[in-house]
């Protein structure tokens, strides 16, 4: 079923190897990397905005006060 | 009557926001079920295509990335289109969410090409038809990108780009057709990348992997469409609700 | 509707008329860009007449759009722009006499310019007459797609720069063409078909970028 002899065949690629892995490759580190920066970006707005949350409700806290 | 109500609930922020939410682990699932199937397909039962050797197997990321550079602008016109006219707050999101990811898939269209070119063509860029469009389309994404980052006014910015998504749709069948033009008078070696026939194993390998990237695609847009909404409807009661509530 | 076109063409040749120095300066522009060449590649006549119409072509480009951030940002600091968009008559009217206006003193001079740059690039005289027709179809085109990029991008910070990034992919059949034509003529095949393919991109922007200037307008005035 599987068309490769050996794992060293595989790697090779028919000596295509760089050609084929460089493009897997880059394409699985951008698939790896776009998923993190939009996750970290996502995590960086929900605590500024919570931030900016807890700064609204004092200020308006202290303005109930007065 | 229904129907509309319902069209604007879904359009809806708050209501779209948690509905994303849900539905983002099943595409991530299934692009990684399409993937390994896809990968397993291409990469170990496919038998090596007798023109271009294993170099070939470059098809299996190359074509999926092509499709949905192209598909995701279409998309994100669409979502223009219905911007400019219902004046939907959700659609301006989704194209802004959409397009980075668009830009990658276009990079990714030329990164491959060029692996492919080196060893079919002898180098790593030629002037082919498509290969030029794709460029072309690289730098449409740039630009969508860069007007809207440069508008501070969300509201302007959604409309501006939307506007400029729908002019850059309207051309690229003329840049297309212009680049093809200029191709065949320049003789330029115009190597038609999927013409050998291909097995069915190619093609399901391919199929599957295509799958992959629009199930990926939607799961990122999704995303980071959910980052946009929260940043832009801060100051709703449904965002405050949603930061008290994951503060647990 | 063609006297409104009339009057804005007349009022902002008016208005660069006292700005000659913006003209000149973009006709310079072209001039020095288009004489760099031969110092890069080196002076081979026959180099040079196939470069000649891809350099003329893109030094045409850059030049038109040396003007294109000033096409609507001086209306709009002084309050005319408003007044325009309020006015009964559809705002892409007026767009359009500004667009002709535009290429009246930005894409027209270029035309009479660029046969004798044609000449430094050794062209024939039929090539040279190519070049001055292709010119001359293709600039309201640019004018045109360039008032859409200067609408968007209206009142922004680094404009110019920007403008040039949403503008120079949408010139990309324009300069194809423009540039084919000659192309063509040099190496013999003529260049009707590629004038003809200029003309339709001409009239079609002509037709159509005015009214999506007009609505990029209304969102940056919004």
């Amino acid at each position: 079923m599987i068309y490769w002899n050996s794992f060293g065949d595989f790697i090779a690629m028919g000596g295509y190897g760089l050609y084929v892995w460089g493009s897997f490759g880059v394409t699985a580190l951008i698939m790896a990397v776009e998923p993190i920066l939009v996750a970290r970006h996502r995590k960086s707005t929900i605590a500024r905005l919570r931030r900016q949350l807890r700064a609204d409700a004092r200020v308006e806290n202290r303005s109930t006060e007065q | 009557m229904t129907d509309r109500f319902n069209l604007y609930r879904f359009a809806s922020p708050a209501t779209f926001y948690p509905l994303a939410g849900r539905m983002i682990p099943w595409f991530i699932a299934a692009s990684i079920a399409f993937g390994l199937a896809g990968l397993w397909l291409g990469m170990l039962v496919a038998p090596t295509d007798f023109q271009q050797g294993e170099g070939y197997r470059i098809i299996f990321i190359h074509v999926p990335a092509s499709w949905m550079s192209m598909f995701i602008y279409l998309v994100m016109a669409f979502w223009a289109a219905i911007g400019l006219a219902f004046n939907t707050r959700l659609s301006g999101m989704m194209a802004q969410a959409l397009a980075p990811t668009g830009a990658l898939m276009a990079f990714l269209s030329l990164w491959t090409g060029a692996l492919w070119g080196k060893p079919m063509w002898g180098t790593w860029w030629v002037w082919d038809a498509r290969l030029t469009s794709e460029l072309i389309l690289l730098f449409l994404y740039i630009g969508y990108m860069a007007l809207t980052a440069a508008i501070d006014d969300v509201r302007r910015a959604d409309k501006a780009g939307g506007l400029l998504l729908l002019v850059g749709v309207v051309n690229i069948p003329i840049i297309y057709f212009s680049v093809q033009w200029w191709n065949t008078l320049h003789q330029g070696s115009s190597v038609n990348l999927t013409k050998s026939s291909m097995a069915v194993t190619m093609l399901w390998g391919m199929l599957l992997m295509a799958l992959c990237f629009w199930m990926y695609s939607i799961a990122v847009a999704l995303a980071r469409a959910r980052t946009i909404m929260l940043e832009r409807e801060r100051h709703t009661d449904w965002v405050k609700a949603e930061l008290a509530g994951e503060q647990k | 509707m063609l006297k409104i076109i009339l009057a804005v063409i007349g009022r902002d040749l008016k208005l660069a008329m006292r700005r000659q120095a913006d003209i000149v300066s973009a006709i310079f522009f072209f001039v020095i860009v288009v004489s760099l060449f031969p110092l890069g590649v080196g002076p081979e006549p026959d180099l040079l007449r196939t470069l000649a119409p891809g350099v003329l072509w893109v030094a045409a480009l850059l030049a038109t759009m040396l003007s294109l951030p000033r096409l609507f940002a001086d209306d709009h600091r002084d309050g005319t722009l408003e007044q325009l968009a309020l006015a009964p008559h559809p705002l892409g009217i007026v767009v359009t006499g500004k667009v002709i206006a535009h290429w009246l003193v930005s894409g027209l001079p270029l035309a009479l310019i660029a046969p004798i740059l044609g000449i430094q690039f050794d062209l024939s005289s039929k090539a040279l007459l190519i070049l001055t027709g292709s010119i001359l179809l293709g600039t309201p085109a640019l004018s045109g797609i360039g008032a859409i990029g200067a609408a968007l991008t209206l009142g922004l910070r680094g404009g110019g720069v920007l403008l040039s990034l949403l503008v120079l992919p949408l010139y990309i059949p324009v300069l194809i063409f423009g540039a084919g034509a000659v192309d063509a003529t040099v190496s013999g095949l003529g260049g009707e078909g590629h004038l003809s393919l200029l003309a339709a991109l001409t009239f079609a922007s002509l037709g159509f970028a005015p009214w999506a200037s007009a609505a990029a307008l209304k969102i940056a005035l919004e």
